[in-house]
């Protein structure tokens, strides 16, 4: 087997080889982002372990995202994941407490490209991607289940992991770990009673 | 077991209970819990790794129907005993509450393994930390897993507890 994006016979590429074309295609996503978001939409960009890790605005989000999935140069068409990280006291940061971060892929491309929304605590919200990613429909609903980030224009926004009746948001730093007492709130159920 | 109660008081009521009478209870009883421990129809509500274990006790090498208890029984309404192999969620306890109370009587419950029985290693908002809590548990299994042969021993253990139980007298 050779290895992924390399042409049928040629040598098998080393990992450095395939870290160093990764880093490329994703440092040419980036200026590409540049070049088309010219203002705010773009507020920066961190190489973390040979990744590229792309801050953007909240509210050019969706430009974004249709322009990386449109685009014929990038054609984004797969929605891999879409997560949160709630930074409170996470040591040396500064800024807001949430980070929304969305993973595409590009087939054509063979690239990741990472996208990170920072997110206050007061204002948790963020337009929603499942027109643009139907794949992001259930996605969004766990981080709303788990951190209270409200997508405005969600379809059908619910929990999806704890039950209906849950309050508050587990995910969260400062949720107790034991939890609030749900899970000793069921009747009980006794020999006599059953 | 409620309906036997009143049989055996009536019977006093009216004078019929001789020591004859008692002997021939006491025997019909035997044959009833004869063939209540031998045909303990399973309920398996597996949600993790215990139920993994749970098929290679039912199957050949180990062959749970040398006890009897070979029939599992996929709806709790043709069930005898609900074997609770694995964590139970927040989301999962109704539903274990309900499938015991759709049991029919005469009907017991087995605890398998560590998470079951009190919460394993998973002493977090969302498990239940131990189903004996919500629901009445006759046997606990330990271990994680426990092994086929502690489950066998289970069934043995339960088997003696129904031979002994007071159906009629």
């Amino acid at each position: 087997m050779s290895g992924q994006g390399t042409q049928p016979g040629a040598e098998r590429e080393t990992r450095e080889e395939r870290r160093a074309r990764e880093l490329a295609a994703e440092k040419q996503v980036l200026a590409a982002l540049e070049r088309r978001f010219p203002g705010g939409a773009i507020e920066g960009s961190r190489e973390i372990c040979h990744k590229i890790w792309i801050d953007v605005s909240r509210e050019a989000l969706l430009d974004v995202l249709w322009y990386l999935r449109d685009d014929p140069d990038l054609l984004f068409k797969r929605f891999v994941d879409l997560t949160c990280v709630d930074y409170l006291k996470f040591p040396g940061h500064e800024g807001p407490r949430f980070g929304l971060l969305y993973n595409l892929y590009s087939l054509t491309r063979d690239a990741y490209a990472r996208l990170k929304v920072w997110l206050d605590e007061d204002d948790l919200r963020v337009p929603t991607a499942s027109e643009v990613y139907p794949a992001a429909n259930w996605a969004e609903r766990e981080v709303y289940d788990l951190y209270g980030v409200q997508f405005d224009g969600h379809p059908d926004l619910r929990r999806i992991l704890m039950p209906d009746d849950y309050t508050g948001h587990p995910l969260r730093k400062d949720y107790p770990l034991r939890g609030r007492g749900e899970r000793d709130s069921f009747p009980v159920l006794t020999r006599e009673r059953s | 077991m409620g309906v036997n109660q009143p049989l055996d008081r009536a019977l006093e009521r009216e004078g019929f209970v001789t020591t004859t009478v008692k002997s021939m209870l006491g025997l019909l009883e035997k044959v009833i819990n004869l063939g209540r421990k031998n045909a303990v129809w399973p309920y398996i509500f597996g949600t993790a790794c215990c139920s993994i274990e749970l098929m290679a006790t039912m199957s050949s090498r180990y062959d749970l129907a040398r006890f009897g208890a070979e029939v599992v029984r996929f709806s709790p309404r043709q069930a005898d005993l609900l074997i609770v192999g694995g964590r139970v969620t927040l989301k999962m306890m109704p539903v274990l509450q309900r499938i015991w109370q759709q049991m029919p009587e005469p009907k017991w419950c087995i605890s398998m393994g560590a998470c079951a029985s009190c919460g394993g290693v998973f002493d977090t908002y969302t498990m239940i930390q131990g189903v004996d809590k919500f629901v009445p548990v006759d046997i606990y299994i330990p271990g994680c897993p426990p092994r086929p042969e502690n489950v066998v021993d289970a069934l043995m253990m339960l088997q003696k507890k129904i031979e002994a139980s007071k159906v009629l007298t």
